[in-house]
């Protein structure tokens, strides 16, 4: 817990829930009559509204990216590394808007709110919901917010994916596009990672099929061994190495099956940790999202004529030690971007955590961060004066 | 008028609203006064992460890549220039680089040191040892420059290799030609400026 707000935090911040009547078609074809979208911002939006940075979150996180919710809280939200005063992503200069996407479990309608057709919690029944889809529902939000062109939208991971599909979506309503250790799709290492979690989850005797709520219970062991399996595929070997080595609990081997090395201690502690928080048809769900998403489907494969609608200004940022979004990944999606003929900047990070890197205060990629944020920042301003002159000529 | 004086010559090369690909593009200085003053688009390579940092800053879109492992993520033709300002003598493979910088480019343009210049000679001639100055401030086992050529060298791989030099200016150290450096370029020169084409 914090007894004082650290230097450079946004400090206490309250989440706020928009409520949406307008029905949302979905790409697998239902609607959703009405929805909720639970946001957290930071900093404030300029008089003409300029300095919109959106924060598009990867699998398990939701709208709290930066500060506390009370003085209770052990952690901030999960990028406060990245935003706040005087950090990469300036809430000095930037409104930051940081929302729990469709589908989720904290706040925002998903598979734990209740079915307004039936009463009863959604569950299973809560409808497949894609990378479009969040991006469409976010426009809406960017509608409410009055915000008709972001200065930046910036993901890692899954969020990266909403980056780009806003880029190809929404050509006109951001100006530069962030897109952190992410891919243009997933490979079939990493579908069949998500499949194991899955399988996982829906094997649990708890799952009930997708009904746990119903029948008060949860399939925490399913749910923890899908978390278990993604931890594994987020750090590297060496960063594993490094920090567990085969170290053990106890001083012998007990030859049987109890905890032995802290490697498993640490997997099992994540695991039940997750499981009591996170949402078991949530991670079917954004899982399935991950799989689903690959816009050069649309155009034979062809991820530059798919990106060719854009207009962003593009920055890639990757980890050399990332398996789970490799470089490659990275270089596919900035080759494209140079077939298509588009502002891309690269940088391929070294550093030794894995794919988790992208949530950590590593130096070069926080300065790196900052400078392009800066650049962000200056064309803000530029596009506040054309405003400006815009109006002074009308 | 900018830091660097053959950034001034090259400019002069470069047409306005052209595709440029800077190797080692440094800090990106050329590319941004490309950009202010022919409005030129372009990319700049760059492997050091203080420089790649400054590039960002400077506005200019750098790509974080190794020219020692070829350009193959770019297309034939793609360029109308590519660029290599004072990197050809610290790469692995020099004569490969310049076979993808014209495949990739229509024309290149290529800086260099000249290993042949009359101190370079005169050093190694009388001290018997590899030139350090401080112009060229490395000791043999620890430099970056791992190919150092003279415009004579140079000259023949651009035969052999059948590339068509465009033109090509010698200068000395503060990148000015002079009557020394026409009247004995590989002697007197410090610093050769080619623009090729195939």
């Amino acid at each position: 817990m914090p007894e004082v707000i650290p230097a450079h935090s946004v400090g206490l911040v309250t989440p706020q829930t928009f409520h949406f009547d307008e029905p949302l078609e979905l790409s697998c074809g239902q609607t959703l009559s009405e929805f909720d979208l639970v946001i957290e911002t930071y900093g404030s939006l300029n008089e003409n509204q300029t300095n919109a940075v959106l924060i598009c979150h990867a699998l398990s996180g939701h709208h709290h990216a930066a500060g506390y919710h009370s003085m209770d809280d052990r952690k901030p939200g999960w990028w406060d590394n990245c935003i706040g005063p005087g950090k990469p992503i300036d809430t000095n200069r930037f409104f930051v808007v940081s929302l729990n996407n469709l589908g989720g479990c904290h706040g925002s309608t998903g598979p734990v709110s209740i079915n307004p057709k039936t009463g009863k919690p959604y569950g299973p029944d809560f409808p497949m919901v894609t990378v479009e889809d969040w991006v469409h529902s976010q426009a809406r939000l960017s509608d409410r917010l009055g915000i008709q062109c972001w200065a930046a939208i910036v993901g890692g991971s899954l969020g990266g994916m909403q980056v780009l599909q806003w880029s190809m979506a929404y050509p006109e309503r951001l100006q530069h596009a962030v897109v952190i250790a992410s891919a243009s799709k997933l490979s079939a290492q990493n579908i069949a990672f998500n499949e194991v979690a899955r399988q996982a989850i829906m094997s649990d005797e708890q799952f009930c099929e997708g009904r746990y709520l119903e029948k008060d219970t949860i399939p925490r062991s399913g749910l923890g061994l899908a978390r278990m399996v993604g931890h594994i595929t987020y750090l590297s070997d060496d960063a594993m190495g490094a920090k567990f080595g085969r170290e053990l609990k106890n001083d012998t081997f007990s030859f049987d099956y109890d905890v032995q090395f802290q490697i498993e201690s640490y997997l099992r502690y994540q695991g039940e940790n997750f499981s009591g928080h996170f949402d078991a048809n949530t991670y079917l769900l954004m899982t399935r999202a991950l799989d689903y998403f690959d816009p050069a489907s649309q155009h034979n494969d062809d991820l530059a004529k798919a990106l060719s609608v854009a207009k962003a200004k593009f920055m890639l940022v990757s980890f050399t030690t990332d398996w789970r979004f490799a470089p490659e990944r990275s270089r596919e999606i900035v080759d494209a971007l140079l077939e298509a003929d588009k502002e891309v900047s690269y940088l391929e990070i070294d550093a030794p955590q894995g794919h988790d890197a992208f949530l950590m205060e590593i130096p070069r990629y926080m300065q790196a961060l900052a400078a392009y944020l800066d650049r962000v920042a200056d064309d803000c301003s530029v596009s506040d004066s054309s405003n400006q002159n815009r109006e002074g000529q009308a | 008028m900018s830091r660097r004086n053959d950034f001034d010559i090259i400019r002069q090369w470069i047409k306005p609203k052209s595709r440029v690909l800077d190797l080692a593009c440094g800090d990106g200085e050329l590319l941004r006064s490309l950009k202010q003053e022919k409005q030129v688009k372009g990319y700049g390579l760059e492997i050091n992460p203080q420089n790649i940092e400054r590039c960002i800053v400077n506005g200019i879109n750098v790509l974080e890549q190794d020219i020692d492992r070829g350009l193959g993520n770019f297309r034939d033709g793609s360029f109308d220039t590519v660029v290599m300002t004072q990197a050809l003598q610290v790469l692995r493979h020099p004569h490969l680089v310049m076979d993808e910088m014209l495949r990739v480019g229509r024309e290149c343009i290529v800086t260099f040191p000249n290993f042949g210049h009359w101190r370079c000679r005169w050093y190694l001639s009388t001290r018997g040892k590899m030139p350090v100055s401080k112009f060229m401030p490395y000791t043999w086992y620890d430099t970056p420059n791992i190919h150092f050529c003279t415009f004579r060298d140079f000259e023949e791989l651009c035969r052999q290799k059948q590339f068509t030099v465009i033109e090509r200016l010698v200068v000395d150290n503060a990148h000015k030609g002079g009557w020394k450096t026409r009247l004995l370029p590989n002697l007197m020169g410090e610093i050769a400026i080619y623009h090729l084409t195939r």
